[in-house]
């Protein structure tokens, strides 16, 4: 099989993050990158499937910053080939990403493509689903398990009070939800491996972002929290702040 | 993954190269994830995690210095130092299984075997499916192993050991022991495997240290070793030492770790714990212990990287391990103790790591060359005089 897993470079949530002092863009100071969480799960589970049914595991990512770290780091989990779209902006909005990445898919023919269910830096969870509109494939988003049938994948998604389990016929467009699998650790061979190996450039045309940030700001600070008292004897005056303070009962 | 990002003032991460710093990232998710959750555990139990051992091979942390054909990673020395600087940020015991396993029993066997035993063993120990020790120490010979006893007497087809061996980390636990003793042509090193007859391992029980690993005695009946366990290479007690070296290398790493791990701990707690009405890491004598601490890791630190330079390019001298072995493994000591009086009352519990590994590294300033014998080693090295004896 082939699958491809799509996958960001983005800001290490324990990293302080603070608006830059442009007003509109990350201060970058400080600020460490990793493979997207999220994304981690979709490469597993490509080489996952791998590992059952043999193929090949191609990590794709669109970057305007050094992806490499992240894409080497995906060679030394044991993908076959790593390709970089250089991008021109270090950052662009859902759309514009999406329109990047689906050429880039069109170039390399795959069974399933594989995201992650959102970046964990914007948090659009948009970029897999407008991929496989723009490819005009099936897509399911945050999946939880996956099987692979022949010409078809049965995946399961938690949906509200229940699972959802779906038939989708190949090639399509899946994104990883957290606790799909858990991530193998890079081996320090794989790290080896991956030293050697090349990552592909692709150069493609370069959409424009549609979206412009205006300005950027830290949200306000959360308000202090207030203690009303210990153990049952505090339920009283807890019920009646409940009620005429926060309106909430 | 984790949060813990070590201790890095000055900025040696720009020493080392996008690899060796996926080397150490991908050793520190797995002690966040594998090691820090159950290692209290263990070390109040005196157990080895020996459930560990699968991951850490699947991992390429034994023996990851070999060459890809006898089952290594062909990683760098830097690499290896910074595995085991991440593993004992962990626990000094899992350092110390990895130490003993791939720098004493393993490189012992690359370093000084048949090509026969190489094959028979390093890929198996590489996968975590042999374990391996190292037996030197003695009951009666420790600082000064060349007076050792135990014998090795020819017989027919192979030599007969008599003798025993103390302190031996991961003996009980061992499928191969790399064993010492007194031949008539000297001494040499001898295979010897669970299971030959008159051999036992039996756990020494009892210790304040290390006690997630497992530390044994090796006691030999008269074991006859068949002569294709013999290490071809290794002729005199400098082949030992020179084993010795490679994991002094590790330990002088590995201190650091530690050390980082008890200084984080010490910084977290300090910067939320409240008395006289502002956290603890606001008193000015708070902060000298955190600037002296800073300074010691950041010194213990650049040692590291030096020492790393040159035994990469093959010119670390024996006395240069032994100042880095002997600096930090004390520094280490030094900067857990502190950090376990900054946590007050809590230091003292085993939900807190400071004081496990307080009491870790009072092993380790006293294994593989007391601290007092490095001293030794460093005013032989400095004066042209020898004060062993
Ligand atoms: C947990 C643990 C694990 C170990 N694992 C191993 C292992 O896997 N394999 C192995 O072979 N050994 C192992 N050892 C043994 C260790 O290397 C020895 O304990 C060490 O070499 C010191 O020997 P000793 O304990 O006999 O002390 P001694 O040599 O009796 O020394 C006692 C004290 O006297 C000092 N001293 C000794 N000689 C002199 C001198 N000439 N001048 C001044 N001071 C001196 C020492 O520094 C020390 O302070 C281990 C030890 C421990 C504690």
């Amino acid at each position: 099989m082939k699958l491809v897993a799509c996958v960001k470079r983005v800001p290490d949530t324990a990293s302080p993050v603070r608006p830059a002092a442009d007003g509109r863009s990350i201060d970058l100071g400080g600020v460490s990158f990793v493979l997207n969480p999220y994304d981690e799960y979709a490469v597993e589970e490509c080489l996952r499937i791998k590992d059952a049914r043999g193929g090949e595991v191609t990590v794709l990512s669109a970057s305007g910053a050094d992806a490499s770290k992240e894409l080497r780091h995906c060679l030394a989990m044991g993908a076959d080939r790593a390709v970089l779209v250089k991008d021109a902006a270090v950052d662009r909005d859902a759309r514009s990403t999406a329109a990047l990445l689906a050429a880039a898919l069109k170039g390399m023919p795959f069974d399933i493509a594989f995201f992650g269910r959102q970046a964990v830096d914007h948090d659009n969870a948009q970029v897999g689903l407008i991929v496989a509109t723009l490819l005009g494939l099936p897509a399911v988003a945050e999946v939880s398990q996956v099987e692979v049938g022949s010409g078809a994948v049965t995946v399961r998604r938690e949906a509200e009070g229940g699972i959802e389990v779906h038939e989708v016929p190949l090639p399509c467009v899946l994104t990883a939800q957290k606790g799909l699998n858990e991530p193998r650790y890079a081996s320090l061979k794989g790290i080896m491996k991956a030293k050697k190996m090349q990552i592909e450039e692709m150069a493609l045309e370069i959409p424009d972002s549609l979206l412009d940030v205006l300005r950027m700001e830290p949200p306000p600070p959360r308000p202090q929290g207030r203690v009303v008292g210990e153990g049952a004897a505090a339920v009283p005056a807890l019920v009646r702040l409940l009620r005429d303070e926060a309106k909430v009962l | 993954m984790g949060d813990y990002r070590g201790v890095d003032f000055y900025g040696l991460d720009d020493l080392l190269t996008e690899e060796q710093r996926m080397v150490r990232d991908t050793v520190r998710d797995f002690v966040s994830a594998e090691v820090v959750p159950i290692i209290a555990g263990h070390a109040r139990d005196g157990t080895f995690p020996l459930e560990l051992v699968p991951k850490l091979a699947e991992l390429g942390v034994l023996g990851p210095t070999l060459p890809e054909e006898y089952g290594g990673a062909a990683l760098d020395d830097v690499c290896y130092g910074l595995i085991c600087q991440e593993l004992e940020r962990g626990d000094s015991a899992l350092r110390s299984f990895a130490s003993v396993h791939s720098s004493l029993a393993m490189h012992a066997i690359f370093a000084f075997g048949s090509e026969e035993q190489k094959r028979r063993w390093l890929p198996r120990m590489a996968r975590g499916e042999k374990i391996g020790c190292f037996g030197l120490t003695e009951p009666d010979h420790g600082s000064d192993p060349a007076g050792m006893s135990t014998r090795a007497t020819r017989i027919d087809g192979g030599h007969s050991l008599h003798g025993s061996k103390m302190w031996i980390t991961n003996g009980t636990i061992a499928d191969v022991a790399v064993v010492w003793a007194q031949a008539e042509s000297g001494v040499r090193g001898f295979l010897v495997e669970k299971g030959m007859k008159g051999f036992s391992a039996p756990e020494m029980k009892g210790k304040l240290s290390l006690r997630a690993s497992v530390t044994s005695e090796l006691v030999m009946e008269d074991v006859e070793v068949p002569e294709g366990n013999l290490l071809p290479g290794a002729k005199g007690l400098g082949a030992a030492l020179a084993c010795l070296n490679q994991a002094r290398f590790g330990i002088a790493w590995g201190s650091v770790g530690a050390a980082q791990a008890c200084f984080e701990e010490a910084l977290a707690y300090q910067r939320t714990r409240v008395q006289f009405g502002k956290p603890l890491a606001g008193f000015q004598l708070n902060q000298a212990k955190f600037a002296d601490m800073l300074t010691e890791i950041t010194k213990a630190q650049l040692l590291c990287h030096r020492l790393g330079s040159l035994k990469s390019a093959g010119k670390a001298a024996h006395a240069q391990i032994s100042l880095a072995k002997r600096n930090n493994a004390r520094m280490a000591l030094d900067v857990a103790r502190t950090c376990r009086t900054m946590l007050g009352a809590n230091g003292i519990l085993d939900e807190y790591h400071s004081m496990r590994h307080a009491a870790n590294l009072e092993a380790v300033y006293t294994y593989e060359g007391t601290h007092e014998i490095h001293t030794l080693i460093l005013g032989a090295a400095v004066t042209g005089i020898e004060a062993f004896r």
